[in-house]
């Protein structure tokens, strides 16, 4: 009984703390509908970090368990984000990674706490290197911080709150003075972190670009399908530092926006060439290396990508030619692709494939049986599995596909990856 | 100073110049939305409550609206409501809407408003409207962008102050068959100049029955092309300069905004106000104007043509909802046994339950229905809350909230169940009928025009019967059943509301269910009918004089056959000689008829002569006559009265035999009672001088080596002949 009291106690909580520390849910459901107006990841991905950067800063923090108030916050929020727009998976992605931040920071806190107490002059430096790999701490005073404040074993937190609510208690006999310095650094601390997270994502284009000339060598030829602005900024940085290479652009229909992206290589004078992506096997073998974009990438490396894309991919396979996908780290998703066409795809409206008008009479419901002899299925996204892939670029670095777990592990933390199912069970 | 003064002015003058386009530019835009449609064609749904918060693919109507007036820009929302106003308010205030940063909406309530026209009066005095505003009513679901039509607007604003009004259209193929849009609006003919694309004509109420759309022959003389469409769908969004407001409050007779106002603004040449149409190609508006457009927009809907407003994707509240695949839409936490079938494009809604064997396909379920085992459900909308016991059968139905449907009921194609009604066990509702808890109000008339009237009665008289019903509800199972004979089986409640006789044939026009085989082979066979009906039709026309030359006019674009032609001239010319004759018009002046005719039909002085004779004989056969020499004596008393007439037109031999052959033709056909004539009347042509012997001869010569059957005349009128021949070649 007094377990789930306990187990209830927390989150109902956070429900009060959330619907009174803002306006009221009204700000939120109008980010959300702004949310679906967004494109692209990079803007929505910016958008989560400044929505919950500002959760975080209104958030007010209890005496005891702060980091445990932020969490909570920001996964009561985080689960309205993701509802949202599902489809969106830089939504999630971004939400834990902000999980992540805090619990970092906590951690970083408490174990400068536990290293002594003169030792706060420094702990500023350790968070900064913390927040970028991990570890000027060392793997015992991790795992001996973890073990005593928030970070307890995964299996268990999934399963109830009560050791978190526990934890604190120790942790705060070390002296009231301190702690209301340490509450307001710990926040203060989380905010940073996130700004940085904010940089992070607007920057990811010229990180990535930065390594162009290292991928592109002269008069190679490029393919590339649709259009990504990380492609388009990776092409220019590699013309810029004067390689001269020519680019085969499929359009990506049934958007075509591989028509834009031609338009702007153009205009910046690289050589271009635009096929349609029927034409994309034809021309594969005059092809040295295929570059495109992605919408994610999951934790086993697949890639979750604009229609077309596997088709590309495939053809690419079969004439041996290495396929790069360019992903900033707020692509990185640390879920599986578990049936993704029905899961993570998008299905888009009709009307970008034939014109309501010309095909009314195909969707004359009055007549027959009453149900229509032409559907129209127009899914927005890919999945191109992992074995298709020979390279991710990241704003990291480049990387095999097999080494995408790595990557997510220290951007995410175990904990996170179920953001939505705790929080529905706490309603 | 003074000077200073000036300059400053002329600066600020200057600059109002200069900002003038982006005055308009940050303008906030505002909308009108009507969330009253001012017709009953969802009773008896909307006495209980307004159309606008019906649920279409369990999302109250109004939401699509709003949601897709805030996406397009708008800033400001006047809400105006009428019917069951608290019930739209309470809505809107519980809802979001009223809590948007950069999106108000406000509501405004009256009582005593009959139409749409009234509405807009009223907001006139309330005098809120203070630029552009987009004008839509509370049921209309769309997902175009408004930035180039606003566009196009304003600059057609700036540099016309006439252009009040663009209209959104779409394109949209009417049926073949049934002569109706998609979405069961009669069919629309608009002419809209190609150009400009001013609209110059609109008919949403086409005579089926005469076949015909009259155009102004004004229309034709002042525009160099006009494109006459009926495949156009009118999306009722329509964007307004502020004058558009004044109009109705200075014309106040305009009830209906298409009917009165975009007609009476097409006709009226004195203000010179201008309509113009904006078409969307790819995106997607519609309203809903009766059951059939519900059931189609709602499948346009599941078919996601007007994304992102379809169920899957949070646009107003609406629950979480995961599409799969073969367009299966899911909510949460549904309950579904393992042998139930759910088929495509079904929407199921949140905390549903289904048990087991049941079939459901393009159906929309709402939230918390409890469907049992063994139930058919097919093309069907059933709202939330809603039981459905085992072995229930719904095929094209509508089934409002909180309806209990008893074991084994069946509901046939195209019934409506109204609020909480109970069907009893095994009962089968016939199909098309109504069923409410409400009793049909007594007043029902089919007829447009009093349906203003109706409404604000039928409001009246709904509340004071829902105060009853509402009492009663409980006990209302056996005073229902017994004082009604159409029961709904045992325990059911409701009355099933008895068709009214306009409104009969109408009812599969309009409902949720397909059209049925044998309407649509009926629809076929008249469509054959109708094309006679056309022609027929022209004739009917031409009788009375007046019409001819407008006629004319139509029939410049029309590509007759020649044939066609000849016979409409014959019988234009007959109708013509028939006046003159009854109104003892002069036969010069008949001759000049006669002539504009030949000219406008582009016939031969042979024709013409054939034309007049052919009249001529069969004003002869139509005066009352006892035996054939009556007959003759009548016919040379009309040809001495008429011969100046033909004689006009007997220029040459040809036109002379024309007249033979013509009469031949009449004696073998139409008027048979001349064929023992033939001679005789042959015989007072020579003589009036009408046929000179040569004609005849040639005639007589030409007939030489046709058949047997074709000398029949001939040889009657051998000793005629006979005659003429030894008399010329005596003179010879």
């Amino acid at each position: 009984m007094s377990l789930s009291q306990l187990m209830l106690g927390p989150n109902v909580v956070l429900c009060n703390a959330a619907s009174q520390t803002y306006p009221s849910c009204n700000t939120f459901t109008h980010a959300l509908s702004f949310f679906n107006k967004i494109e692209g990841s990079q803007a929505t991905a910016r958008q989560t970090a400044e929505l919950l950067r500002s959760v975080i800063s209104q958030q007010r923090v209890p005496y005891t368990n702060q980091a445990g108030a932020l969490i909570d916050a920001v996964k009561a929020i985080g689960e309205q984000l993701i509802a949202a727009n599902p489809v969106e998976l830089a939504v999630g992605n971004i939400v834990r990674r902000v999980l992540h931040i805090i619990r970092e920071e906590d951690l970083s806190l408490t174990t400068a706490a536990i290293g002594g107490l003169n030792l706060s002059a420094v702990s500023d430096d350790e968070n900064d290197d913390d927040r970028d790999g991990d570890s000027t701490l060392s793997a015992a005073a991790v795992a001996a911080a973890a073990r005593s404040t928030l970070r307890p074993p995964s299996l268990q937190t999934l399963l109830e709150d009560t050791p978190v609510s526990a934890a604190v208690p120790q942790t705060s006999s070390s002296g009231a003075a301190d702690k209301s310095s340490r509450s307001r650094k710990l926040k203060h601390d989380v905010i940073e972190a996130v700004n940085e997270l904010i940089q992070d994502i607007v920057t990811c284009h010229e990180q990535i670009a930065e390594q162009a000339v290292e991928h592109i060598h002269q008069n190679e030829v490029i393919l590339t399908l649709g259009s990504s602005r990380t492609v388009l900024e990776f092409l220019f940085a590699a013309k810029e530092k004067k390689r001269s290479f020519r680019v085969f652009v499929a359009e990506g229909a049934p958007r075509y926006q591989g028509h834009l992206l031609a338009k702007e290589l153009v205009a910046r004078g690289l050589q271009t060439t635009l096929i349609t992506d029927s034409a994309v096997f034809a021309m594969i073998s005059r092809v040295n290396m295929v570059i495109v974009g992605a919408h994610a990438v999951m934790a086993n490396g697949g890639v979750i990508a604009p229609v077309g894309m596997n088709l590309v991919a495939l053809a690419a396979q079969k004439h041996a030619v290495p396929f790069v996908v360019l992903a900033g780290s707020h692509k990185l998703c640390p879920l599986y692709p578990h049936n993704p066409e029905v899961l993570l795809n998008e299905l888009r409206s009709p009307s970008e494939l034939l014109d309501f008008g010309e095909f009314s009479d195909c969707m004359d419901f009055g007549s027959g049986s009453g149900s229509p002899l032409l559907h129209v299925v127009n899914p927005a996204f890919d999945y191109v599995p992992p074995k298709l892939v020979s390279l991710f670029i990241t704003d990291a670095g480049g990387h095999n596909p097999s080494y995408m777990y790595r990557l997510i592990a220290d951007y995410y933390s175990a904990d996170d990856l179920v953001v939505q199912r705790r929080a529905t069970a706490g309603n | 100073m003074g000077a200073q003064k000036k300059r400053a002015a002329a600066a600020a003058a200057a600059a109002r110049v200069s900002e003038d386009p982006d005055d308009l530019a940050r303008q906030p835009l505002q909308a009108i939305l009507l969330a009253d449609s001012f017709t009953t064609k969802f009773r008896p749904i909307t006495l209980e409550r307004p159309k606008v918060l019906l649920p279409l693919v369990n999302v109250p109507m109004i939401n699509y609206t709003l949601a897709w007036l805030e996406a397009a820009g708008v800033a400001e929302v006047f809400v105006f409501c009428c019917a069951h106003s608290k019930q739209v308010i309470d809505y809107l205030e519980n809802s979001e809407w009223f809590s948007q940063p950069n999106f108000t909406v406000k509501t405004i309530e009256s009582h005593n408003i009959i139409s749409a026209g009234d509405a807009l009066r009223l907001i006139y005095e309330q005098n809120v409207i203070h630029g552009d505003f987009v004008l839509i009513s509370g049921d209309t679901v769309s997902n175009m962008s408004l930035t180039q039509a606003l566009q196009e607007h304003k600059e057609r604003k700036k540099k016309d102050n006439n252009a009040v009004m663009t209209m959104i259209i779409k394109k949209s193929k009417p049926s073949p068959i049934t002569r109706q849009s998609r979405l069961g609006t009669d069919e629309l003919f608009m002419a809209i100049d190609p150009n400009t694309k001013q609209l110059l004509y609109y008919e949403d109420k086409a005579d089926h029955s005469k076949g015909t759309i009259c155009l102004d022959k004004m229309l034709l003389a002042e525009n160099p092309s006009i494109s006459l469409h009926n495949d156009k769908q009118d999306c009722y969004i329509d964007i307004c300069s502020p004058e558009v407001l004044s109009l109705f409050t200075d014309n106040f007779d305009y009830q209906h905004l298409r009917r009165h106002f975009v007609k009476g603004l097409l006709l009226d040449d004195i203000m010179g106000y201008k309509i113009f149409t904006h078409e969307i190609h790819s995106s997607y508006a519609a309203r809903i104007d009766n059951y059939r457009s519900y059931d189609i927009v709602s499948k346009d809907i599941i078919q996601r043509w007007t994304y992102p407003y379809v169920p899957d994707v949070k646009f107003c509240g609406n629950r979480a909802t995961k599409l799969e695949r073969r367009g299966m839409y899911r909510a949460l936490e549904i309950e579904q046994s393992r042998s139930a079938q759910v088929g495509s494009f079904t929407v199921i809604g949140y905390g549903t339950k289904i048990g087991s064997n049941s079939k459901i396909s393009d159906s929309v379920i709402g939230e918390g229905c409890t469907i049992g085992s063994n139930v058919l459900i097919e093309g069907s909308y059933i709202w939330d809350n809603v039981i459905i016991e085992d072995g229930c059968e719904l095929r094209h139905v509508i089934v409002c909230d909180g309806v209990i449907m008893k074991a084994g009921a069946v509901l046939k194609p195209g019934v409506v169940l109204s609020f909480k009604v109970v069907i009893g066990e095994r009962f089968v509702v016939p199909a098309y009928s109504k069923v409410s808890l409400l009793q049909q109000p007594t007043v029902h008339d089919s007829d447009e025009e009093l349906e203003y009237a109706d409404n604000s009665s039928g409001t009246v008289e709904f509340s004071s019967i829902q105060g009853t019903a509402d009492q009663s509800n409980g006990e209302m199972t056996s005073e229902s059943s017994e004082a009604h004979k159409p029961k709904l089986g045992t325990g059911g409640v409701g009355y099933i509301w008895s068709i009214c006789e306009g409104g009969q044939e109408e009812e599969w026009r309009h409902s949720v269910a397909p059209i049925p085989e044998d309407k649509l082979t009926e629809l076929s066979e008249a469509m054959d009918d109708d094309q006679e009906l056309v022609t027929q039709d022209r004739t009917a026309l031409s009788t009375s004089g007046e019409l001819i030359s407008d006629s004319n006019a139509s029939e410049g674009d029309d590509n007759e056959d020649s044939k066609d032609d000849s016979v409409y001239f014959e019988k234009e010319v007959e109708a013509t000689f028939l006046r003159a004759v009854e109104e003892n018009v002069k036969v010069d002046h008949v001759i000049l008829e006669v002539n504009s005719l030949r000219l406008s039909y582009n016939m031969t002085s042979a024709d013409c002569a054939g034309a007049v004779f052919y009249s001529m004989m069969k004003l002869a056969i139509k005066t009352p006559h006892s035996s054939a020499s009556e007959l003759q004596q009548n016919t040379a008393n009309i040809i001495t009265t008429w011969q100046k007439l033909l004689k006009s037109y007997l220029l040459e031999i040809d036109e002379e035999i024309e007249i033979i052959l013509k009469f031949e033709e009449m004696c073998l056909e139409s008027a048979k009672e001349f064929s023992p004539l033939f001679a005789r009347i042959l015989h007072i042509l020579y003589d009036k001088d009408i046929l000179q012997e040569d004609a005849i001869l040639r005639w007589a010569d030409e007939k030489e080596g046709a058949d047997e059957s074709d000398k029949v005349f001939v040889r009657q009128s051998e000793k005629f002949i006979q005659w003429l021949r030894e008399a010329s070649e005596e003179e010879d």
